[in-house]
């Protein structure tokens, strides 16, 4: 089983204002940031934040090798059900994705 | 002509290296600019009006920046004063620095920008339809606006630029968006927009660009149509990469940033290594909009809270803390509205799981053996009277609850007598909207106030 987090440099999630949350994943080598663009897909994002795929705004920049997700906030940030003022937390559920079987 | 920007650090209250300061002094900055605070620590600095950051902290910070300020005399500027950016914060900002002037012997032009609005005159604009929901905004209304606690608009370059005019030594600026604070000067001095803006994206958050972001300080300098951006410290480097990486941050578009009057696009720029810690940019571009919009922030009140921690350690209750924490929401909720009369839509009890649910709640998919459970009780009122009575009631539970009715009384751990705290008042935040204005100046307020020592 390979996870995202055994192939890449650092995953950082972050609220871009109370409404967003972004996700940077930064995949290091060419290779990975390969491996991801192909078998890390929106479907997984949305399924893992259980909203609409079509939500979803990804970006793939070659330069960077970075992969980026950008999606409404899970819940609005300091809303009574936020667990995560600063959305940093939910890196850890895109590090944990399971990329191997695609 | 160009143009010097020294940023201290990503925000005052957080610290920046003095030896880096005065490196970046011997660079002659046109001007000292630093941000004061945003939206990300959540809606309750904004909904009280108040700071996040210690009144002591950011005394000695400013000070610090004030003295650099006199030798190298230069503006000093700082944007959401008090972390909110409201008048009330803008005010307690005012008060440090008189008392710092005092203190310095500091005779001083203070320019204040004031970006508070009131519930009525927003009213006005939402119905002269003014006001428009940006992607993913709630639902707003009149009653929504008519219950806020504060509500700020964002300032922009013009409102920034207007009170440079004035030549002060000191700006205090309410709520303004991060990079308008840095684009400003060199927009008045003449450099592209798209430029300025983008220098100003890639400063923001000071050496947070740079391979040692906790260092703090950098310069960004403007020449016409590109910039260069250095770290102050001897340790720090900036890079292609750690600068053109910043555009990420925070931003859910990583090439497009808007901002009062239009929006900048960073898909054509180039950034090339000048040494090995100094990086220039060029090809950003600014697009100008047809008509001039801020954008808006608010909260309102959204009730009362208390919370409590109570501790499972013991096995069979570790096992089943789900179950257990079930039955006590149900139990209680019946009492609640048998005694207290309310309405279920009145009050909310939550028990969060620590070390099972309390990051993700339900989109928490792991499971693991565990030995120890915290659990975090969440009680939520419309006052705090009732939030108190709700609370009170929910102790014997999570201090006896058993998960059967023929075992011996269990007793957990509360940590704390009173075993609640309580929270306050908590706020949502209620605008994710802009704001249409004829004059950027419109609806901000220039205040010009001059500190005489010799009096």
């Amino acid at each position: 089983m390979t996870k995202v987090y055994d192939i890449v440099e650092s995953v950082r999630s972050k609220n871009a204002g109370p409404f967003w949350l972004t996700i940077d994943i930064f995949c290091g080598k060419q290779n990975a940031f390969k491996v991801l663009c192909k078998n890390l897909t929106n479907k997984m994002i949305s399924d893992i934040f259980c909203i609409n795929k079509e939500q979803i705004q990804r970006y793939e920049i070659q330069t960077l090798h970075v992969i980026k997700f950008s999606l409404p906030r899970p819940c609005v940030q300091g809303s009574p059900d936020d667990r995560d003022m600063h959305g940093a937390t939910w890196a850890e559920l895109i590090y944990e994705i399971d990329i191997s079987a695609y | 002509m160009k143009t010097r920007v020294l940023v201290p650090s990503g925000a005052l209250g957080l610290n920046y290296d003095k030896v880096a300061l005065y490196n970046g002094l011997k660079q002659k900055p046109d001007i000292i600019a630093i941000d004061g605070g945003s939206t990300d620590s959540g809606p309750s600095y904004l909904g009280q009006g108040i700071s996040k950051y210690s009144r002591a902290s950011t005394k000695a910070e400013w000070k610090g920046l004030m003295e650099a300020r006199e030798v190298a005399n230069i503006p000093l500027l700082i944007g959401t004063a008090g972390t909110c950016g409201t008048d009330t914060a803008v005010d307690w900002f005012l008060k440090i620095t008189q008392e710092i002037a005092r203190e310095l012997n500091q005779s001083l032009k203070i320019v204040i920008i004031r970006c508070s609005q009131s519930n009525k005159e927003v009213i006005n604009a939402y119905s002269d339809q003014k006001i428009e929901p940006l992607p993913n905004a709630p639902e707003l209304s009149i009653d929504v606006i008519s219950r806020c606690t504060n509500i700020v608009a964002l300032a922009g370059v013009e409102q920034v630029i207007d009170a440079l005019k004035e030549k002060p030594d000191i700006i205090i600026a309410g709520r303004t968006t991060d990079t308008a604070i840095i684009a400003a000067l060199p927009i008045m001095r003449g450099i592209d927009p798209g430029t300025a803006w983008h220098g100003a994206k890639i400063a923001e958050c000071g050496a947070l660009c740079t391979t040692n972001p906790l260092s703090g300080v950098i310069m960004v300098e403007f020449d016409f149509d590109n910039f260069t951006v250095e770290p102050m410290h001897v340790d720090a480097k900036a890079t292609p990469k750690t600068v053109s990486a910043h555009m990420l941050y925070e931003n859910t578009n990583p090439y497009i940033l808007f901002e009062p009057g239009g929006y900048l696009d960073t898909k054509e720029s180039t950034y090339k290594a000048e040494t090995n810690k100094k990086v220039r940019v060029t090809g950003a571009k600014w697009n100008k909009s047809d008509k001039y919009t801020v954008k808006l922030e608010g909260t309102i009140l959204t009730g009362f809270q208390n919370i409590s921690i109570t501790i499972l350690r013991n096995n069979r209750y570790v096992k089943k803390a789900k179950e257990w924490a079930d039955d006590i929401c149900l139990q209680c909720t019946k009492l609640i509205r048998c005694r207290l009369e309310l309405d279920d839509h009145e009050f909310s009890i939550e028990l969060r799981l620590i070390g099972q649910n309390a990051s993700f709640g339900k989109l928490e998919v792991k499971k693991a053996t565990l030995f120890e459970i915290g659990v975090m009780t969440l009680v939520t009122a419309q006052t705090q009277q009732l939030a108190d009575e709700i609370s009170q009631m929910l102790n014997p539970f999570l201090l006896h609850h058993p998960l059967t009715k023929s075992e011996e009384l269990p007793t957990f751990s509360f940590p704390f007598s009173p075993a609640d705290i309580q929270r306050g008042s908590i706020y949502s935040f209620c605008f994710h909207h802009t704001l249409k204005l004829n004059d950027p100046l419109e609806i901000f307020r220039k205040e010009v106030i001059n500190i005489d020592q010799s009096l």
